[in-house]
């Protein structure tokens, strides 16, 4: 009989970072990486205060995991998809630990440091 | 005896043989731009749990003409991915349906952007004002 | 063939086991009208300019699902497709892709039956009713439930239309699964369960990454990636789920 697939834990968090890439991505990548560096806005938006009171409260601290974490394991999932839509079919395990390991990192690791800011 | 002898195609370089298939292609592709994105902001929260002065070295990198053709091509692909995540979310959701009748899918797609275009202005009247 | 008749080019690839290594391109120059089919075309090719031409076909009304092919790279009926659309540029006809070639326009076609015989296309009751106790009951609300899954005619364009399926054969792909959703949303089938287990597993629902080519060559409007895709989501919450109430999987 055919087994199960882990498939759904990544699939989880790929859908649920599509979701957040789709409705946050073009307006973060408009305000930090272009109205504010382009002085299209007041520098003020991106203040270190502004953003260290940000990450400062549970509702910020949650927003700023989202925005980092989730895009991540979207990110992680296509990318290791499309290896074997490229013809890279070895190595599975090892590209696994590759994409995923980083989502995990980048999920760890925003969380420990925002838990201590 | 048999005289079968099936022939199996290569599939190498199907990707450029279909404009659908290009389209597929480009749509993952915003997957690379997604992960860079959001490692820059990775980068930019260790900078602000190191400080001040390690968070204004974060924007000043920020400003550097790369950074700035990054974040430009960047937006392009989120916004290509939010087209295409739209118009494919209905073939994932159960059908959605309003008085025992199934939702045609360019009303829920039509939706997607209304709600998405208000999350935007929420998000961007936040950021700015907020 | 009349004086005011019009000729298009159509290229075939060929492919004869006995005699060739691998297929090649074959040009035929083929008078047509404008009510004519491309599978008329084919029809006029091996009548009249080569016999040995190899091509399957039987109700030339697009519900046999037998005449399926590449017109120019793209998965068509052939009887469904107009000769005059392509006109005058020409036409190229290949077998449908991600199959193995058995003879010209012929695909070898036992891995797509084998796959749809493994999801079980029949209604599986709970407890089977006698004739006196008469039919399986369904509303027209429940048929609505299947009833665009259910006007699949297995002419196997999805496939074709599916790379995935070209890079892992062993994906069940798409017909076999939205035929599988079909009996699985049917209320008079009760397998669910076992067929869930085919969704489940790596070759099942997760060797789809939703390129969605499949729905836009179906000439049935069935949607194949709809099927695939929700699933998806049937396959996930099952995946969590069996640990607060288990119902089925391994």
């Amino acid at each position: 009989m055919s087994k199960r697939s882990n498939e759904p834990i990544v699939w989880s968090l790929f859908g649920a970072g599509g979701v957040v890439v789709a409705h946050t991505m073009p307006v973060l990548i408009f305000v930090t990486g272009i109205a504010v560096p382009l002085g299209l806005v007041s520098a003020d938006v991106l203040a270190y205060e502004r953003l260290a009171g940000l990450a400062d409260g549970w509702f910020g601290k949650l927003f700023l995991l989202v925005i980092i974490s989730l895009p991540l394991w979207q990110s992680a999932h296509r990318i290791f998809l499309s290896l074997h839509d490229f013809g890279i079919t070895g190595g599975e395990t090892f590209f696994r630990v590759v994409f995923y390991g980083a989502a995990l990192w980048g999920t760890l690791l925003p969380l420990f440091l925002l838990v201590g800011m | 005896m048999s005289t079968r002898k099936p022939y199996v195609r290569p599939m190498a370089g199907w990707w450029l043989k279909n404009p659908v298939y290009v389209r597929y292609i480009l749509r993952e592709s915003t997957a690379v731009f997604v992960g860079i994105y959001a490692v820059i902001l990775l980068v930019g929260l260790l900078r602000l749990s190191s400080g001040e002065a390690a968070w204004n070295n974060w924007l000043i990198a920020m400003q550097s003409p790369g950074a700035i053709l990054f974040h430009v091509v960047a937006m392009g692909a989120a916004v290509y991915h939010s087209v295409t995540w739209f118009s494919v979310a209905p073939k994932v959701m159960p059908p959605l349906m309003f008085n025992g009748e199934k939702v045609p899918v360019a009303k829920i797609v039509a939706g997607q952007y209304i709600f998405a275009g208000i999350i935007y202005l929420v998000l961007l009247g936040l950021i700015l004002w907020g | 063939m009349t004086s005011n008749d019009k000729i298009i080019e159509i290229e075939v690839l060929r492919y004869r086991p006995e005699q060739d290594e691998k297929p090649f391109l074959q040009s035929f120059k083929v008078p047509f009208t404008d009510d004519q089919s491309v599978l008329q075309g084919v029809q006029y090719i091996k009548d009249y300019l080569d016999g040995s031409l190899s091509f399957r076909w039987s109700c030339r009304m697009a519900i046999c699902g037998s005449c399926g092919m590449m017109i120019n790279g793209v998965p068509k009926l052939s009887c469904k497709t107009f000769l005059r659309e392509y006109y005058p540029g020409k036409i190229t006809l290949e077998a449908l892709k991600h199959f193995p070639i058995e003879k010209d326009l012929i695909i070898d076609l036992s891995d797509f039956i084998n796959k749809l015989e493994s999801i079980k296309p029949y209604i599986i009751p709970a407890a089977p009713r006698t004739l006196e106790q008469g039919e399986y009951l369904q509303t027209p609300r429940q048929l609505d439930r299947i009833a665009q899954f259910s006007s699949c005619i297995n002419c196997m364009l999805c496939y074709a239309a599916c790379p995935q399926y070209g890079l892992k054969p062993d994906y069940l792909g798409p017909a076999a699964i939205t035929l599988l959703h079909r009996y699985n949303e049917d209320n008079r089938d009760a397998a669910k369960a076992e067929r869930m287990q085919l969704l489940n597993a790596h070759e099942g629902v997760w060797g789809c990454t939703l390129v969605g080519y499949c729905s836009d060559v179906c000439p049935k409007d069935v949607d194949p990636a709809a099927a695939i895709n929700r699933n998806k989501l049937n396959s996930t919450m099952d995946y969590f789920l069996r640990f607060v109430a288990p119902r089925g999987g391994n």
